[in-house]
């Protein structure tokens, strides 16, 4: 019962947060120095009649005053249509989930990878604190922590694919193929570098964190008194150290999103990688609202779900908020 | 079956500006307990007394240095050897819940301890019978720390640390914050460990609780032994077998007696004074005390570190002392 | 704790031996370190600032003679297609960077700090709404609200400035509304205004002392931020025209050239932008070790 109000309460925030957030959008780009006829039909489309485009002009409304429009924006949400997407020549929806599904592939395996790593680098160098581990450990999140990614794209792709040649130099799969008959392989291989750019970086942040903790769990009163009890400096972590630490660190990994969402729009920037990062740039350099407003709304979405579930596993996980009312 | 000799205990800390200093919070301890005793160490809380404890286990923090002489058994207890009796033949009953894993139910943590102890694949059942044996429930098995509070986790903390077979208990300040039935009940269970034979050092601030169970008494003050007195010494007429004008300060401090509290602190481990500790707060003190500090001597079948203590011995403390607990006090040093 | 047996000499009982690994006193205290590292810092910053002014334009020029050249004594950071001296770009675009970068933290941390007194001092409805709304930025993905927003406000310097100015300064504002709070429900607050003290007097007395130290440190770690999204959104060109030396448009001009080999162009620049920004964070890192009460006496 509890979880049914939980999620019905974060749903209701879902859809505020939504409500203020596509308001804010809309009002911003009315108030843009854009022609929202131009913006959502586009000098591409002169070609269609002047009917079809008074036809479109009054579907979206776009002759009509803000507020109007903006309701007219809505209806035509609520039934699925965000739009035309000028840059892709598809509706919104459809390059949306297109480009979602290429960067998901890009983001899933750093996520994991930054996850995992981090975490067991921050464990160890919290459980060696003061040693030359420990010390590097610190002394390559420090640094990383700083690094523009963009910048650490550069990097990799400089010395990988140019100078190595052991990487592909673009995009996310080779240049000319048709999608059916790229191998997964291939798809890998296009996927390393820009993967590994967003890895980098997310395990300098994630060991960061996890060593914070794991000091915080080592200096605290509980891990004496296992000391005390007689275990071995492996027993504390084994016993207690790691599973303290492992909530905090999965919680942080659920809320970074939003920086991952971040990093994959540089790092596909910088390696043409194809997908809604890239979407976003070509969106905003080129003024197609209707795909702006929608990757928006998307990425909002996107963000929110990963703060939600961080906010799920601790309720579920840790006791003392799980058996509150007991 | 324990004998602490001069043990002193620093750390070493920042100071303003480019000074590095060594912070002596225990200086020239000394106590030995034997089986079947109990020992308490009664001193002002927050003056280091669970740093005996940890020393005694071997668990430091890394920044504190520590000297003196520690013997278990009659063997000395060197670093490896407290690693290896820790949780076996020495154990530690902490000041609360907040000493347990959190995330941990506090039977699984009960039967780490067991296992740690040597009990090896019996320790379910090892843990079984300690939760029995202090009266709680097996639904309690099933309990987070959080769970538990005041008498019932005294009961769990008391059980986690007799799970195993050891015969040394260091009990660290286990009577704050309890009403009076669970303070007598706490104590108790401590008297009974001490009756099967093993050997239990008391660490506190409450005098009254220490002269309930304590077979003997060592006063701390300022890093400090003053004495280490028999409880004869607290019950007897006048109390006047008190030998350290603290100990007597001390007593005569207590509610039920006259209430009256020394002027004046302890002083602070980083302005000692150059002679007796106490010199600056006794009405005993006279320029030989203030000169050097006088070292901990035995006196009749005790110990003092005062240089008058032949002139006090005798004499009544205050008038009519009582060590028995009033119904309304809290205790306090 | 190393054990001597009952039979040793006193002076063998004396040996302090350390308990595990004892911290090693470092020559000089915590305290000197921290200002020392931070005069360090501000005269690295200064001397970036003085180099690219003192270097001037000269490098600047177009100097085909001297196209594409790999760093070496006469250009430390080699030269890029057009011959231009890579070391002057990079400092001027440091410097373009950095105003920036500033000028925008400047003004995102006073909105901050306007915002998070408002929200602690009047509370109620007012607290409601900027509690909801710095709570509505962090569900969203920074880079995006930038680029929405500098596309509205039309590209350019503004388009960055705004940009970020109005997403950096939810966190800070967070930071500063929990320590006005924390100050207005102490209790000698309390008792101040229990004294007859108006709540202008006592913010005046007690909340400077309390917030300054936050916000001073708030400050200057968002610079770090402030800059790297800048280099970011000029490097996705959103943002300063392709003319001007921005960090960021020197590195997305460097793409171009990467696979001809010239890593030059991309790792001097980043390299100079990195340190700068960790400079900045150390900076910030050492001014909180300094200030913040709670670490001070350490």
């Amino acid at each position: 019962m509890r979880w049914i109000v939980f999620l019905a309460r974060k749903l209701a925030r879902l859809i505020v947060l939504l409500a203020a957030v596509s308001v804010i959008a809309f009002t911003l780009v009315s108030l843009s120095p854009i022609d929202p006829i131009d913006a959502y039909i586009g000098a591409d489309m002169l070609s269609i009649g002047l009917e079809q485009r008074a036809q479109i002009a009054a579907r979206w409304g776009l002759d009509q005053p803000a507020p109007v429009r903006f309701l007219n924006w809505l209806e035509q949400l609520a039934q699925g249509n965000l739009g035309f997407s000028r840059v892709y020549n598809q509706p919104v929806s459809q390059a949306i989930g297109y480009r979602f599904a290429t960067s998901l592939a890009l983001m899933g395996v750093a996520w994991t990878v930054s996850g995992l790593l981090g975490f067991m680098l921050g464990v160890v160098a919290g459980a060696a604190e003061g040693s030359w581990f420990d010390q590097a450990i610190r002394l390559y999140a420090y640094t990383l922590a700083s690094t523009p990614l963009f910048w650490m794209g550069l990097l990799l792709l400089t010395v990988f694919a140019v100078w190595l040649k052991m990487a592909p130099f673009c995009c996310a799969a080779p240049v000319g193929m048709l999608p059916e008959d790229v191998t997964l392989w291939q798809r890998l291989q296009h996927l390393a570098l820009p993967a590994a750019t967003l890895s980098i970086i997310g395990i300098a942040n994630m060991a960061l964190h996890t060593r914070q903790k794991m000091l915080d769990v080592m200096h605290s009163d509980y891990v004496l008194m296992a000391r005390a009890m007689g275990e071995s400096p492996w027993g504390v972590i084994r016993q207690h150290a790691l599973r303290n630490v492992a909530l905090p660190a999965v919680t942080l990994q659920f809320a970074s999103l939003g920086e991952l969402f971040g990093g994959a729009v540089l790092a596909e920037q910088v390696f043409s990688y194809p997908g809604l990062g890239q979407a976003t740039i070509l969106a905003g350099l080129q003024g197609d609202v209707p795909l702006l407003l929608g990757i928006v709304l998307f990425s909002t979405v996107f963000v929110f779900s990963g703060n939600t579930l961080a906010d799920l596993i601790y309720q579920i996980v840790d006791p003392r908020i799980r058996l509150a009312e007991g | 079956m324990l004998s602490v000799r001069h043990l002193s205990i620093s750390f070493t800390m920042y100071d303003v500006g480019l000074r590095r200093k060594d912070l002596m919070v225990i200086s020239d301890l000394s106590l030995s307990i034997e089986a079947g005793e109990i020992a308490a160490v009664v001193g002002a809380s927050g003056s280091g007394k669970s740093l005996l404890a940890h020393a005694v286990l071997g668990i430091l923090p890394r920044n504190a240095t520590a000297r003196g002489e520690l013997m278990f058994k009659n063997e000395p207890l060197t670093p490896t050897r407290q690693a290896a009796l820790r949780g076996r033949e020495i154990a530690l009953i902490p000041q609360s819940v907040s000493f347990l894993d959190p995330l941990m139910r506090v039977g699984a943590q009960a039967r780490r301890a067991a296992q740690l102890g040597g009990h090896g694949s019996a320790a379910a059942e090892a843990q079984r019978r300690a939760f029995a044996r202090y009266g709680l429930a097996s639904a309690v098995e099933r309990l987070y720390p959080f769970q538990v509070s005041g008498g019932m986790a005294r009961r769990v903390l008391t059980a986690l640390a007799t799970v195993g077979r050891a015969d040394l208990i260091i009990a660290d300040e286990p009577t704050p914050g309890l009403h009076p039935a669970a303070v007598a009940e706490t104590l108790g269970h401590l008297r009974e460990l001490a009756d099967q034979g093993r050997a239990v050092m008391l660490i506190t601030h409450d005098l009254e609780a220490a002269l309930e169970v304590a077979d003997k008494i060592a006063v701390f003050y300022a890093g400090n032994t003053v004495e280490v007195a028999n409880r004869a010494d607290f019950t007897s007429r006048g109390a006047a077998g008190l030998r350290h004008p603290y100990t007597r300060a001390l007593l005569c401090a207590l509610p039920q007696n006259e209430f009256v509290a020394v002027p004046g602190a302890q002083p602070p481990a980083d302005a000692l004074p150059p002679g007796c500790l106490y010199a600056p707060r006794c009405q005993w003190a006279t320029a030989e005390c203030r000169a050097a500090r006088p070292t901990l001597r035995p006196l009749t079948n005790g110990y003092v570190r005062c240089v008058h203590a032949e002139v006090l011995v005798g004499r009544p403390a205050c008038n009519y002392p009582s060590t028995t607990r009033s119904h309304t006090q809290v205790s306090r040093c | 704790m190393e054990l001597t047996d009952s039979l040793s000499t006193p002076a063998a009982i004396n040996q302090p031996v350390a308990h595990g690994r004892v911290r090693r006193a470092p020559l000089i205290s915590r305290r000197s370190q921290a200002l020392l590292t931070i005069v360090l810092c501000l005269i690295l910053i200064a001397a970036v600032l003085a180099g690219a002014w003192l270097i001037g334009d000269a490098g600047l020029k177009t100097s085909l003679g001297e196209r594409n050249l790999a760093p070496h004594w006469q250009h430390p950071f080699g030269t890029d297609w057009l011959g231009r001296d890579m070391l002057t770009r990079t400092l001027h675009g440091l410097t373009l960077s950095m105003r920036l970068g500033l000028a925008a933290a400047a003004v995102s941390a006073l909105i901050a700090a306007v915002l998070g007194t408002l929200s602690a001092t009047f509370g109620g409805k007012v607290d409601l709404v900027i509690t909801w709304t710095i709570d509505l930025f962090y569900s969203l993905p920074h880079l995006v609200v930038m680029i929405l927003i500098a596309f509205v406000v039309g590209g350019g310097v503004n388009g960055v400035m705004v940009s970020l100015v109005l997403t950096h300064w939810a966190g800070l504002a967070r930071v500063i509304r929990a320590e006005v709070l924390q100050v207005r429900q102490s209790d000698y607050v309390q008792l101040s205004l229990r004294m007859g003290r108006t709540p202008w007097w006592i913010a005046h007395h007690h909340l400077p002392s309390h917030v300054l130290p936050q916000f001073l440190v708030g400050l200057i770690l968002l610079f770090p931020h402030a800059i790297l999204h800048e280099a970011g959104l000029s490097f996705i060109g959103i943002g300063l025209s392709p003319n001007t030396p921005a960090i960021g448009i020197i590195l997305a001009e460097s793409m171009r050239y990467l696979s001809a080999g010239y890593w030059w162009l991309a790792v001097m620049p980043g390299l100079a932008l990195l340190t700068m920004v960790k400079l900045f964070d150390i900076l910030g890192g050492q001014v909180r070790d300094l200030i913040d009460p709670r670490t001070a006496q350490e």
